[in-house]
Protein backbone atom coordinates (compact mmCIF):
# COMPACT_ATOMS: atom_id res chain seq x y z
CA UNK A 1 0.00 0.00 0.00
CA UNK A 2 1.56 2.93 -1.69
CA UNK A 3 1.35 5.96 1.50
CA UNK A 4 1.79 9.84 1.22
CA UNK A 5 5.49 11.20 0.64
CA UNK A 6 6.35 12.73 3.54
CA UNK A 7 6.80 15.96 1.17
CA UNK A 8 2.89 16.19 0.79
CA UNK A 9 0.62 18.24 3.14
CA UNK A 10 -0.47 16.17 5.87
CA UNK A 11 -3.38 14.73 5.09
CA UNK A 12 -6.36 14.93 7.57
CA UNK A 13 -7.48 12.12 10.17
CA UNK A 14 -10.82 10.99 9.02
CA UNK A 15 -13.54 10.23 11.62
CA UNK A 16 -16.97 8.44 11.22
CA UNK A 17 -19.60 9.42 13.23
CA UNK A 18 -23.19 7.26 12.26
CA UNK A 19 -27.11 8.67 12.57
CA UNK A 20 -29.01 5.65 12.54
CA UNK A 21 -33.00 4.57 13.39
CA UNK A 22 -35.74 3.64 11.75
CA UNK A 23 -37.24 4.52 8.15
CA UNK A 24 -37.95 8.20 7.62
CA UNK A 25 -37.01 9.20 11.18
CA UNK A 26 -35.26 12.42 9.68
CA UNK A 27 -31.35 10.81 9.57
CA UNK A 28 -31.05 12.62 6.02
CA UNK A 29 -32.46 15.71 7.27
CA UNK A 30 -29.81 15.78 10.22
CA UNK A 31 -26.95 14.62 8.00
CA UNK A 32 -27.96 17.69 5.90
CA UNK A 33 -28.67 20.22 8.69
CA UNK A 34 -25.10 19.85 9.90
CA UNK A 35 -22.85 19.06 6.42
CA UNK A 36 -20.69 21.90 5.27
CA UNK A 37 -21.46 19.81 1.86
CA UNK A 38 -24.90 19.01 0.00
CA UNK A 39 -25.97 15.19 1.41
CA UNK A 40 -24.08 13.13 -0.81
CA UNK A 41 -25.24 9.38 -1.27
CA UNK A 42 -23.22 6.67 -1.97
CA UNK A 43 -24.27 3.04 -3.01
CA UNK A 44 -22.65 -0.49 -2.50
CA UNK A 45 -24.05 -3.21 -4.32
CA UNK A 46 -25.01 -6.33 -2.92
CA UNK A 47 -22.42 -9.13 -3.76
CA UNK A 48 -21.66 -12.26 -2.35
CA UNK A 49 -20.75 -10.47 1.04
CA UNK A 50 -24.94 -10.63 1.70
CA UNK A 51 -25.32 -14.12 1.08
CA UNK A 52 -27.78 -15.46 3.43
CA UNK A 53 -28.77 -12.14 4.33
CA UNK A 54 -30.12 -11.07 1.25
CA UNK A 55 -31.70 -14.55 -0.64
CA UNK A 56 -32.07 -13.39 -4.59
CA UNK A 57 -32.81 -16.93 -5.66
CA UNK A 58 -35.43 -16.89 -8.35
CA UNK A 59 -34.52 -13.36 -9.12
CA UNK A 60 -31.58 -14.03 -11.82
CA UNK A 61 -32.49 -11.79 -14.05
CA UNK A 62 -31.86 -9.22 -11.48
CA UNK A 63 -28.23 -8.96 -11.32
CA UNK A 64 -27.25 -6.65 -8.74
CA UNK A 65 -29.02 -4.67 -6.15
CA UNK A 66 -27.75 -1.75 -4.66
CA UNK A 67 -28.32 0.01 -0.81
CA UNK A 68 -27.40 3.59 -1.15
CA UNK A 69 -26.85 6.33 2.12
CA UNK A 70 -26.43 9.49 2.64
CA UNK A 71 -23.45 11.32 3.88
CA UNK A 72 -22.16 14.78 4.72
CA UNK A 73 -19.02 16.18 5.84
CA UNK A 74 -17.53 18.57 8.90
CA UNK A 75 -13.88 19.59 8.39
CA UNK A 76 -12.67 20.15 12.04
CA UNK A 77 -9.30 22.36 11.81
CA UNK A 78 -6.29 20.75 9.61
CA UNK A 79 -6.27 17.67 11.25
CA UNK A 80 -9.66 16.22 11.16
CA UNK A 81 -12.58 15.54 8.98
CA UNK A 82 -15.93 14.59 10.11
CA UNK A 83 -18.06 12.03 8.03
CA UNK A 84 -21.46 11.59 8.96
CA UNK A 85 -23.42 8.66 7.77
CA UNK A 86 -26.85 8.29 7.55
CA UNK A 87 -27.52 4.20 7.82
CA UNK A 88 -29.34 2.26 5.45
CA UNK A 89 -33.05 2.30 7.09
CA UNK A 90 -33.45 -1.72 6.54
CA UNK A 91 -31.81 -4.05 9.38
CA UNK A 92 -31.59 -6.77 6.28
CA UNK A 93 -28.18 -4.63 5.31
CA UNK A 94 -26.01 -5.53 8.58
CA UNK A 95 -23.52 -6.02 6.71
CA UNK A 96 -23.79 -2.41 5.01
CA UNK A 97 -24.24 -1.44 8.74
CA UNK A 98 -21.30 -3.71 9.76
CA UNK A 99 -18.99 -2.07 7.26
CA UNK A 100 -20.00 1.25 8.61
CA UNK A 101 -19.69 0.74 12.18
CA UNK A 102 -15.98 -0.31 11.66
CA UNK A 103 -13.71 2.39 12.98
CA UNK A 104 -16.61 4.10 13.97
CA UNK A 105 -16.30 7.12 16.96
CA UNK A 106 -19.90 6.81 17.75
CA UNK A 107 -23.57 7.19 16.51
CA UNK A 108 -26.77 8.96 17.08
CA UNK A 109 -29.86 6.87 17.27
CA UNK A 110 -32.95 8.93 15.93
CA UNK A 111 -35.90 8.27 17.42
CA UNK A 112 -40.01 9.27 17.13
CA UNK A 113 -41.94 9.06 19.96
CA UNK A 114 -44.65 8.07 17.78
CA UNK A 115 -42.53 4.82 16.44
CA UNK A 116 -40.48 4.22 19.25
CA UNK A 117 -39.86 0.17 18.67
CA UNK A 118 -38.42 1.25 15.32
CA UNK A 119 -35.09 2.60 16.76
CA UNK A 120 -34.84 -0.55 18.91
CA UNK A 121 -32.76 -2.81 16.28
CA UNK A 122 -30.29 0.01 16.04
CA UNK A 123 -30.02 0.20 19.73
CA UNK A 124 -29.51 -3.10 20.22
CA UNK A 125 -26.84 -3.13 17.52
CA UNK A 126 -24.45 -0.56 18.82
CA UNK A 127 -25.23 -2.21 22.76
CA UNK A 128 -24.09 -5.50 20.86
CA UNK A 129 -21.18 -3.44 19.45
CA UNK A 130 -20.01 -1.64 21.85
CA UNK A 131 -20.22 1.46 19.70
CA UNK A 132 -20.89 4.98 21.76
CA UNK A 133 -24.59 5.84 21.38
CA UNK A 134 -26.92 8.38 22.29
CA UNK A 135 -30.35 8.13 21.62
CA UNK A 136 -32.11 11.48 20.37
CA UNK A 137 -35.88 11.89 19.82
CA UNK A 138 -36.66 14.39 16.78
CA UNK A 139 -39.73 16.35 18.14
CA UNK A 140 -41.83 15.95 15.02
CA UNK A 141 -44.66 18.67 15.02
CA UNK A 142 -47.98 16.79 16.52
CA UNK A 143 -45.86 13.54 18.20
CA UNK A 144 -46.80 13.05 21.40
CA UNK A 145 -44.25 14.64 24.28
CA UNK A 146 -42.76 12.13 26.49
CA UNK A 147 -40.41 13.11 29.49
CA UNK A 148 -36.89 11.86 28.58
CA UNK A 149 -36.64 9.25 31.58
CA UNK A 150 -40.04 7.71 30.13
CA UNK A 151 -38.21 7.33 26.83
CA UNK A 152 -35.16 6.21 28.26
CA UNK A 153 -37.15 3.46 30.43
CA UNK A 154 -39.47 1.90 27.52
CA UNK A 155 -36.24 1.37 25.53
CA UNK A 156 -34.78 -0.57 28.67
CA UNK A 157 -31.24 2.28 27.78
CA UNK A 158 -28.49 1.75 31.07
CA UNK A 159 -28.59 5.13 32.32
CA UNK A 160 -25.58 6.32 31.29
CA UNK A 161 -26.78 6.55 27.70
CA UNK A 162 -27.64 10.16 27.21
CA UNK A 163 -30.85 10.46 25.25
CA UNK A 164 -32.17 13.95 24.39
CA UNK A 165 -34.52 16.07 22.11
CA UNK A 166 -33.71 16.99 18.82
CA UNK A 167 -34.86 19.03 16.08
CA UNK A 168 -33.09 17.41 12.74
CA UNK A 169 -33.90 20.20 10.71
CA UNK A 170 -32.30 22.77 13.00
CA UNK A 171 -28.25 23.09 12.47
CA UNK A 172 -28.30 24.26 16.08
CA UNK A 173 -29.76 21.16 17.33
CA UNK A 174 -27.71 18.36 15.54
CA UNK A 175 -24.69 20.11 16.21
CA UNK A 176 -26.31 19.74 20.64
CA UNK A 177 -26.63 16.17 19.13
CA UNK A 178 -23.21 15.33 17.92
CA UNK A 179 -21.37 17.14 21.18
CA UNK A 180 -23.28 14.75 23.05
CA UNK A 181 -22.21 11.89 21.74
CA UNK A 182 -18.50 12.86 21.12
CA UNK A 183 -18.47 13.81 24.41
CA UNK A 184 -20.12 10.69 25.80
CA UNK A 185 -17.10 8.80 23.46
CA UNK A 186 -14.89 10.42 25.29
CA UNK A 187 -16.14 9.53 28.89
CA UNK A 188 -16.58 5.60 27.61
CA UNK A 189 -13.03 5.66 25.85
CA UNK A 190 -10.92 2.67 27.35
CA UNK A 191 -8.34 3.85 29.78
CA UNK A 192 -4.75 4.11 28.19
CA UNK A 193 -2.84 1.00 29.61
CA UNK A 194 0.20 1.83 31.66
CA UNK B 1 -40.09 6.30 -2.79
CA UNK B 2 -38.91 7.98 0.39
CA UNK B 3 -34.74 8.73 -0.80
CA UNK B 4 -34.01 7.71 3.00
CA UNK B 5 -35.19 3.88 2.07
CA UNK B 6 -33.86 4.14 -1.61
CA UNK B 7 -33.15 0.21 -2.59
CA UNK B 8 -33.64 -0.77 -6.14
CA UNK B 9 -32.65 -3.02 -8.42
CA UNK B 10 -30.39 -2.79 -11.44
CA UNK B 11 -30.67 -4.45 -14.42
CA UNK B 12 -27.68 -2.80 -16.17
CA UNK B 13 -24.09 -3.92 -14.81
CA UNK B 14 -22.42 -0.87 -16.11
CA UNK B 15 -20.58 -0.89 -12.92
CA UNK B 16 -18.65 -3.66 -13.79
CA UNK B 17 -18.25 -2.90 -17.20
CA UNK B 18 -16.42 -0.13 -15.46
CA UNK B 19 -14.30 -2.21 -13.81
CA UNK B 20 -13.96 -4.49 -16.32
CA UNK B 21 -15.53 -7.28 -14.28
CA UNK B 22 -14.08 -6.78 -11.17
CA UNK B 23 -15.69 -6.56 -8.16
CA UNK B 24 -12.96 -7.53 -5.46
CA UNK B 25 -10.87 -4.34 -4.82
CA UNK B 26 -7.64 -6.25 -3.92
CA UNK B 27 -7.06 -2.62 -1.57
CA UNK B 28 -10.06 -3.07 1.27
CA UNK B 29 -10.36 0.76 1.35
CA UNK B 30 -13.38 2.27 3.98
CA UNK B 31 -15.76 4.25 2.87
CA UNK B 32 -14.23 6.88 4.80
CA UNK B 33 -10.43 6.31 3.56
CA UNK B 34 -8.79 9.27 2.11
CA UNK B 35 -7.04 9.06 -1.58
CA UNK B 36 -4.76 11.72 -2.65
CA UNK B 37 -3.32 12.34 -6.22
CA UNK B 38 0.22 12.11 -6.56
CA UNK B 39 1.21 12.26 -9.56
CA UNK B 40 -0.44 13.55 -12.81
CA UNK B 41 -1.46 11.47 -16.07
CA UNK B 42 0.29 12.69 -18.68
CA UNK B 43 -2.75 11.48 -21.14
CA UNK B 44 -0.27 8.44 -22.54
CA UNK B 45 -0.78 6.20 -20.35
CA UNK B 46 -1.99 2.63 -21.47
CA UNK B 47 -4.73 0.94 -19.26
CA UNK B 48 -6.37 4.50 -17.76
CA UNK B 49 -9.85 4.66 -18.54
CA UNK B 50 -11.88 8.32 -18.25
CA UNK B 51 -12.85 6.90 -14.83
CA UNK B 52 -9.68 6.29 -13.58
CA UNK B 53 -8.66 10.20 -15.33
CA UNK B 54 -11.60 11.61 -13.63
CA UNK B 55 -10.72 9.93 -10.23
CA UNK B 56 -6.64 11.55 -9.92
CA UNK B 57 -8.41 14.85 -11.19
CA UNK B 58 -10.63 14.77 -8.09
CA UNK B 59 -8.23 14.09 -5.95
CA UNK B 60 -5.65 16.82 -6.23
CA UNK B 61 -6.95 17.50 -2.92
CA UNK B 62 -7.85 14.10 -0.35
CA UNK B 63 -10.84 13.22 -1.05
CA UNK B 64 -13.09 10.15 0.98
CA UNK B 65 -14.22 6.87 -0.99
CA UNK B 66 -17.47 7.80 -0.32
CA UNK B 67 -17.20 11.67 -2.12
CA UNK B 68 -15.46 10.03 -5.17
CA UNK B 69 -17.96 7.71 -5.51
CA UNK B 70 -20.84 10.44 -5.01
CA UNK B 71 -19.17 12.85 -7.22
CA UNK B 72 -18.84 10.20 -10.16
CA UNK B 73 -22.28 8.50 -9.67
CA UNK B 74 -20.41 5.25 -9.36
CA UNK B 75 -21.40 2.53 -6.84
CA UNK B 76 -18.43 2.63 -3.86
CA UNK B 77 -17.26 -1.03 -4.78
CA UNK B 78 -16.21 0.18 -8.61
CA UNK B 79 -14.17 3.17 -6.78
CA UNK B 80 -12.89 0.75 -4.94
CA UNK B 81 -11.57 -1.08 -7.98
CA UNK B 82 -10.37 1.83 -9.80
CA UNK B 83 -8.55 3.86 -6.99
CA UNK B 84 -6.54 0.01 -6.73
CA UNK B 85 -5.43 0.30 -9.88
CA UNK B 86 -4.26 4.14 -9.24
CA UNK B 87 -2.31 2.91 -6.50
CA UNK B 88 -1.14 0.21 -8.63
CA UNK B 89 0.35 2.85 -10.84
CA UNK B 90 1.57 5.33 -8.58
CA UNK B 91 -1.24 7.77 -9.47
CA UNK B 92 -2.64 8.29 -5.82
CA UNK B 93 -2.06 7.60 -2.45
CA UNK B 94 -3.98 6.18 0.43
CA UNK B 95 -3.58 7.71 3.40
CA UNK B 96 -4.84 4.78 5.62
CA UNK B 97 -7.03 2.10 3.60
CA UNK B 98 -9.02 1.33 7.11
CA UNK B 99 -8.84 4.35 9.21
CA UNK B 100 -9.45 3.78 12.40
CA UNK B 101 -9.61 6.66 15.04
CA UNK B 102 -7.13 6.58 18.44
CA UNK B 103 -10.14 6.41 20.95
CA UNK B 104 -7.34 7.21 23.75
CA UNK B 105 -6.32 10.45 21.91
CA UNK B 106 -7.72 13.46 23.91
CA UNK B 107 -6.20 15.65 21.07
CA UNK B 108 -9.08 14.36 18.79
CA UNK B 109 -11.90 14.66 20.89
CA UNK B 110 -11.02 18.05 22.19
CA UNK B 111 -10.65 18.90 18.31
CA UNK B 112 -13.55 17.34 17.19
CA UNK B 113 -15.39 19.11 20.30
CA UNK B 114 -14.13 22.67 19.10
CA UNK B 115 -14.86 22.02 15.60
CA UNK B 116 -18.49 21.25 16.01
CA UNK B 117 -18.86 23.92 18.69
CA UNK B 118 -17.65 26.03 15.89
CA UNK B 119 -20.65 24.97 13.11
Amino acid sequence: MASVPSDKPRMPTPVKLLIAGGFGVGKTTMVGAVSEIRPLRTEELLTDRSIGVDDLSGVERKTTTTVAMDFGRISVGDDYVLYLFGTPGQERFWFVWDELARGALGAVVLADTRRLSDCFPSVDYFERRGTPFVVAVNCFEGAPVYDLAEVKMALSLPPDIPVLLCDARRRASGKEVLITLVQHAYSRRPVAKV
Amino acid sequence: MNPDEQLYDEQVVRPYVISRGRTEARANLDLISLAVAIRQPTGLEVGLDPEHLAIVRLCRRPLSVAEIAAALDLPAGTVRVLLGDLLDSGFVAVQDPQPEVDVLDERMYRAVLDGLRAL
